[in-house]
């Protein structure tokens, strides 16, 4: 490549059709100039900062804050605590639906968890702000901290993740087990897990009267908007929410949480500006996590390895006060044929912060402990994992019978094994070293993840110079959307994609839905590429009905739009292009509208998932137990693709993930205190560049005609389900070590060489 | 962060003279300190500069063939010092293998012998620790400490001493030059971090005031420069302290080892030096069973302080890696992994 | 108290007068000086985000106080463009992808910028992985980077060699 192909101006020339196509990101510039701006990067005239403090305590009750002090600190210029809060028009302790979670906002002096905000201090400076919150000296009634299992009071459930059912049976369970010929069960354990985006919660806002301006990173734009509007007694339509960027979100930040609201009402109480951005240590509690799982499973298996029953279970943690509950066991419903599946849940709950949805919630940790099963149950049978895999293939959805919406899985697991070499792997651990006698193990996991659409609106203009303006209210964390989203509304508009301005992640925009469940692309997708077909037909429909234009009367015929002209369907000669059918018609634009949302009777018809197949090469240490990944090759299968250049960035983002949930993640909390003693970056591993490993993802053609009009899954997610096993199994497989707790520990693997 | 003054000294004498108040603390980078007092560990009323001090930042080869650094030489500068890595190699390798290329450009030689324990009870202002204040208790003792003390340690404390530098520095009789209130001496490095006993606050052998002005190197050190390396293990391959670590360098003549070293890190608050287990090795073939021996001596004394009873026999099986991996050689190119397991390199070694 | 220091930042030399002692440099970049583009990830010298040069060297300018850089030349990201010339890493980035949300590129440049010019990885993809783990990219787009900072590198060794000759 030479310096000039990577100008800007020469990163969207157009090969050909405009979906489909490998182009580099539309805010590639301004990121890597530093001029993208992120919440925290406004600075309103006037603006003050805010720091909030936090509860060092899981369970009690705050019974004195040195607030003099506080006050005194040079440049502090307010204290909020319970005792001179403003009121909220909205009880914190009364959900909204339908992602809304309890939230502390100061409405008392009770501490739930360790990192609650007890108070929030502003001041002239970030400097006067900070130690002005630290000179708080909260005092404490201590109530002892329910921190684990032990201490965990267990309950039913109503329901799973976002309104699954907690219990779901196919089949009979028992009579399952009863007609196997081998029963393979073992308990897997999955931590507390933090998302850790790069960007921390951040918000800068601004009242004006009874209306206000929110800079913040926010994956759920129109849903917030009515959420705070409430927390505050004004219309939505008075809340503006600016997102332009988000360093990253990963579940964390489509959810309200105490902290932003506090900022918030600081601002409208001081009449000033106020800036609020997390610490890191802060981020480990009121923002969400994954949260930490028990899990047991019960695979039954008859002679010729085939499953006679699949039984997931899944204790999950949650708060004394809120639920989300990981969704854990219903991993196993819609990947292995089995005449009996069960999947069902339990609650646990412990004082801790409320977990959350992040990235791939319930999928990730229940595929963690479904595919280490699984591999379990394959050497249980003498089998080749991959073999056993495709030995329970599930040509229909298990359980319910319903066809899949698409489904290339196979093709995902030929192409994969294919691609890594997977063929002649030894089934037996500790057979292969590598020339430096490192122990050698190939392990490999199933990918799945399934396909939400959210309603979303869009709105595209087709301007007098023949350029389009297309907008809808969507977020990009990263995952390329302004770049796939103009894709595809250029393709709706018959234009090149740098014709084709966007505008988003604005909550004045027409609702773009929720950036999250990897259902981003398809829900604002269909919105934008409808309101593109609206537009074209608008303007189709003045050509036609205008005498001058060579495509009058071509009404009943149609025409198509393609390189910024309508063509006449019957005669390809016969053409105009949007400016002079435009100009002639004397109008400055054209817009066109649309709503968009699944045909409720095909999604009833159908399971719609997008598949994958992970396989994992490990080495390690044969006497320090030190693991690294060598190679991860993923393959996966989900529908069609918009920019392989980003999709393909989404999936080694996916198996990065996989392999820091398999060896590095987990919040360590103090099993006395709750305090999580590595709430940081420095201890909270996540990988850094030195452990990633060499990186393949291949996209397997899939061709979906059900799972929306433009035949798009979700890639977002699925490169984590899988991948998490595939390293698993691998570790397994150069050891002969079975690690059922995650992460896999370097004591773990300190095996006994004699 | 709490309010203080900030010093800025042009001399030595001028900023141990203004280090003379109590509440003082010197400054160097801030890699260490400004953490500590972002985390509110450290509250230092007066801040004094030393990065402006004239002289302290000089790698100085000395006529017999040691070296003495000045405090202020930043860590990169050290490692990446051309003479320095080739006669020192281990003090390269673990320098390198230490935080990032960006804390190691700004962080110098002296800020990382005084880098405070990375503790999560230490740093954790709500908790009992008997370092930090004391008296107060210990909670790390029964709390999440699979990654703590396993020599040297007493009821009073069990945090370990984080360097990675030190070791190889401790392994090689490294002496730490300082300047006071009562003038300058010279404190051996292995003496300069204190063991807990039942003053844990007592961190170094420093009195109030001092300032680490140089570290040196002896000549006798260069020795083993063919033959020495350090080697950590880590929960993720880089940007991570050290679950256990071993500087190891051996003098070998005809397959029989005449002088070995031995130094252990993240096992105890120093840098370990095994100086029986060094002992033990003199006059010995190299093999893996003098190794071996080597290695369960070095570790005889060690009894876990809570769940961290692997790193015993972890620490046992690095020491015999380590010098396994001295007596190949050292690498005639920096790894482009330092110090992991994972740093194999496939170019010429060292033929001694 | 009340201190002035000199700072050269992007070339331009500046007198700042800091009000407070316990300004970071990083806070002094973003909250006194406009300068956003670096930024604030942990604040605790853990992920690099908030890498900048001082002196021509990477170093996270989140554990710097600026009132002890007096006389430093400080480079940041809105620097490192000739006007609307990209950079070579800058570029790079984008061609391969060396990122997702962006939030850690302005560090992650800043410290393939430092990288490069230490001279210590050579066309090594390890050493450059290595070298690089001073910044964590939560997004995972470490593929891209590795492969951003060696075709810069490159490119900028070519750049050199022609100016030499």
């Amino acid at each position: 490549m030479s310096l000039e192909t990577a100008s800007p101006s020469a990163q969207h020339r157009r090969h050909g059709s405009n979906a489909g196509q490998p182009l580099t990101r539309r805010d590639g510039v301004l990121k890597v100039t530093g001029r993208a701006t992120y919440a925290a990067d406004n600075h309103p005239e006037g603006m003050l900062y805010a720091v909030t403090a936090v509860s060092r305590i899981a369970r009690g009750r705050v019974t004195s804050l040195n607030v003099a002090a506080a006050k005194a600190h040079p440049g502090v210029v307010e204290v909020l605590t319970p005792a001179n809060r403003p009121p909220l028009a909205h009880d914190p302790d009364v959900k909204m639906p339908p992602f809304g979670f309890r939230v502390e906002v100061l409405q008392d002096d009770t501490v739930r968890y360790v990192n609650q905000p007890i108070a929030l201090v502003i001041a002239e400076t970030l400097e006067a702000a900070t130690e002005g919150a630290a000179l708080l000296n909260p005092q404490y009634d201590i109530d002892i901290a329910r921190t684990g299992l032990e201490s965990g009071e267990r309950f039913g459930l109503a329901a799973v993740g976002v309104g699954a059912p907690p219990r779901t049976a196919h089949g009979d369970i028992e009579a399952g087990l009863a007609a196997a010929t081998r029963v393979t069960e073992a308990d897997y354990v999955t931590p507390q897990q933090f998302h850790n985006a790069m960007e921390p919660h951040a918000v800068v806002a601004e009242w004006d009267g009874d209306r206000v301006t929110l800079d913040m990173p926010n994956q759920a734009l129109a849903l917030s908007c009515a959420s705070y509007a409430a927390y505050f007694g004004i219309p939505a339509e008075n809340v503006l929410i600016r997102s332009p960027f988000l360093g990253g979100g990963f579940g964390s930040k489509a959810i309200l949480n105490g902290p932003q609201i506090l900022a918030i009402l600081a601002a409208r109480m001081l009449k000033r500006p106020v800036k609020l951005a997390l610490t890191r240590t802060q981020m480990y509690g009121p923002v969400g996590h994954r949260g930490h799982t028990w899990q047991k499973l019960r695979i039954g298996t008859d002679n010729e390895g085939r499953l006679t029953a699949l039984h997931h279970q899944a204790l999950c943690a949650t708060s004394s006060f809120d639920e989300f509950i990981e969704p854990a066991a219903n991993a196993s419903l819609p990947l292995y044929a089995s005449p009996a599946i069960l999947a069902e849940h339990e609650g646990l709950r412990l004082d801790i912060g409320t977990p959350g949805p992040m990235r791939a919630p319930g999928e990730a940790s229940g595929s963690a402990a479904l595919e280490v099963a699984m591999d379990e149950a394959a050497i249980a049978c003498g089998m080749d994992p991959l073999e056993f895999r495709l030995a329970n293939y599930a040509e229909t959805e298990p359980g319910t019978g319903r066809p899949f919406s698409s489904k290339a899985l196979r093709e995902c697991y030929a192409e994969g094994a294919k691609r890594f070499g997977w063929s002649g792997r030894p089934l037996e651990p500790r057979r292969m070293r590598d020339e430096n006698g490192f122990l050698v193990g190939w392990g490999m996991g199933t990918a799945v993840f399934h396909c939400p659409h959210f309603p979303a609106e869009a709105r595209a203009t087709l301007r007098a110079d023949g350029t389009a303006l297309v907008e809808t209210a969507g977020a990009d964390m990263g995952q390329g959307a302004w770049t796939a989203l103009a894709q595809i509304a250029a393709e709706a508009l018959g234009l090149d994609p740098d014709q084709v301005e966007l505008h988003s992640g604005i909550s004045s925009l027409p609702d773009g839905g929720i950036a999250g469940g990897s259902g981003h692309t398809a829900s604002a997708g269909l919105a934008l590429h409808n309101a593109g077909e609206d537009a074209i037909a608008r303007l189709a429909e003045i050509a036609t009905a205008d005498p001058a234009s060579p495509l009058f009367g071509a009404g009943n015929i149609g025409v198509a739009a393609r390189s910024g002209r309508l063509h006449r369907h019957d005669d390809e000669g016969r053409s105009e292009s949007y400016a002079e059918i435009l100009a002639r018609a004397g109008r400055a634009e054209v817009v066109g509208t649309a709503k968009a949302a699944r045909d409720p009777a095909i999604a009833e018809a159908h399971a719609m998932f997008s598949h994958g197949a992970v396989f994992a090469e490990v080495k390690v240490d044969p006497d320090l137990g030190q693991v690294r990944v060598s190679r991860l090759v993923g393959a996966f299968a989900a529908g069609r693709i918009i920019n392989p250049r980003l999709v393909r960035s989404q999936y080694f983002g996916g198996m990065i993930w996989g392999m820091s949930f398999a060896l590095q993640e987990e919040a360590i909390a103090d099993r006395r205190t709750g305090r999580i003693m590595n709430a940081d970056l420095a201890e909270y591993h996540v990988p850094v560049n030195a452990d990633v490993p060499s990186l393949d993802a291949i996209l397997i053609p899939e061709d979906d005609p059900y799972v929306n009009p433009l035949g798009v899954k979700g890639v977002g997610e699925v490169g984590i389900t899988g991948t998490v096993g595939a390293i698993a199994n691998a570790v397994w497989h150069a050891t002969g070590v079975r690690v059922r707790r995650f992460p896999i520990r370097i004591e773990d693997l300190l095996v006994d060489r004699t | 962060m709490n309010r203080f003054d900030y010093i800025r000294p042009a001399s030595v004498p001028e900023a141990v003279a203004a280090a003379a108040v109590p509440g003082s603390a010197y400054l160097a980078a801030g890699t260490n300190l400004v953490d500590l007092m972002k985390g509110g560990a450290a509250r230092p009323e007066r801040v004094i500069d030393i990065t402006r001090l004239p002289g302290l930042d000089r790698i100085e080869w000395l006529a017999d063939g040691g070296v003495r650094i000045g405090a202020l030489v930043r860590n990169s500068d050290l490692a990446y010092d051309e003479r320095l890595s080739r006669t020192f190699p281990s003090v390269a390798e673990a320098l390198l293998s230490g935080a990032s290329a960006q804390l190691r450009n700004a962080a110098t030689v002296g800020g990382n012998l005084m880098q405070r324990t990375r503790c999560a009870y230490f740093h954790d202002l709500a908790g009992a620790c008997n370092r930090r204040v004391p008296g107060s208790g210990c909670d790390a003792l029964e709390g999440e400490n699979r990654l703590h003390a396993v020599l040297g340690w007493s009821e009073h404390c069990i945090a370990t001493h984080p360097s990675d530098f030190c070791v190889p520095l401790v392994a090689l009789d490294a002496v730490v030059e300082v300047e006071g209130p009562h003038g300058g001496r010279e404190i051996a490095l292995d003496t300069l971090h204190m063991l807990p006993g039942s003053t844990p606050e007592q961190e170094t052998a420093l009195m109030p005031g001092e300032l680490i002005v140089a570290i040196r190197l002896p000549a006798e050190a260069a020795a083993f420069s063919r033959n020495a390396r350090y080697l950590k293990l880590r929960e993720r391959t880089s940007y991570a302290f050290a679950v256990v670590s071993a500087a190891t360098a051996l003098e070998i003549e005809d397959g029989v080892i005449r002088a070995a070293r031995i130094a252990l890190g993240g096992v105890a608050a120093k840098p370990w030096r095994a100086r029986d287990a060094e002992a033990l090795l003199v006059d010995r073939t190299a093999s893996p069973e003098a190794f071996a021996m080597a290695a369960n001596l070095a570790l005889a004394e060690a009894r876990p302080s809570g769940d961290n009873a692997f790193k015993i026999e972890l620490a046992r099986r690095i020491v015999v890696r380590a010098l396994s991996l001295a007596l190949e050689g050292t690498p005639e190119f920096m790894p482009a992994l330092p110090a992991s397991p994972f740093s194999t390199i496939t170019g010429a070694n060292h033929v001694a | 108290m009340s201190l002035s220091i000199g700072l050269t930042i992007n070339g331009q030399p500046r007198t700042v007068t800091l009000d407070d002692p316990r300004v970071t440099l990083l806070d002094l970049l973003r909250e006194r000086l406009d300068l956003t583009g670096t930024k604030k990830g942990c604040d605790r010298g853990q992920c690099g985000a908030c890498t900048v040069l001082v002196d021509g060297r990477r170093v996270n300018s989140c554990l710097a106080l600026a009132a002890s850089l007096d006389g430093a030349e400080v480079s940041t990201i809105e620097g490192l463009a000739e006007g609307e010339t990209l950079h070579p890493v800058q570029a790079a980035f984008i061609e391969h992808d060396g990122f997702q949300c962006g939030y850690c590129t302005p560090g992650q440049i800043m410290s393939a910028v430092g990288l490069i010019a230490e001279g210590h990885a050579g066309a090594d993809p390890e050493r450059i992985q290595e070298l690089m783990s001073g910044n964590i990219c939560r997004c995972g787009a470490y593929q891209g980077i590795t492969e951003a900072v060696l075709e810069a590198q490159k490119i900028l060794a070519e750049r050199n060699r022609r100016a030499a000759a």
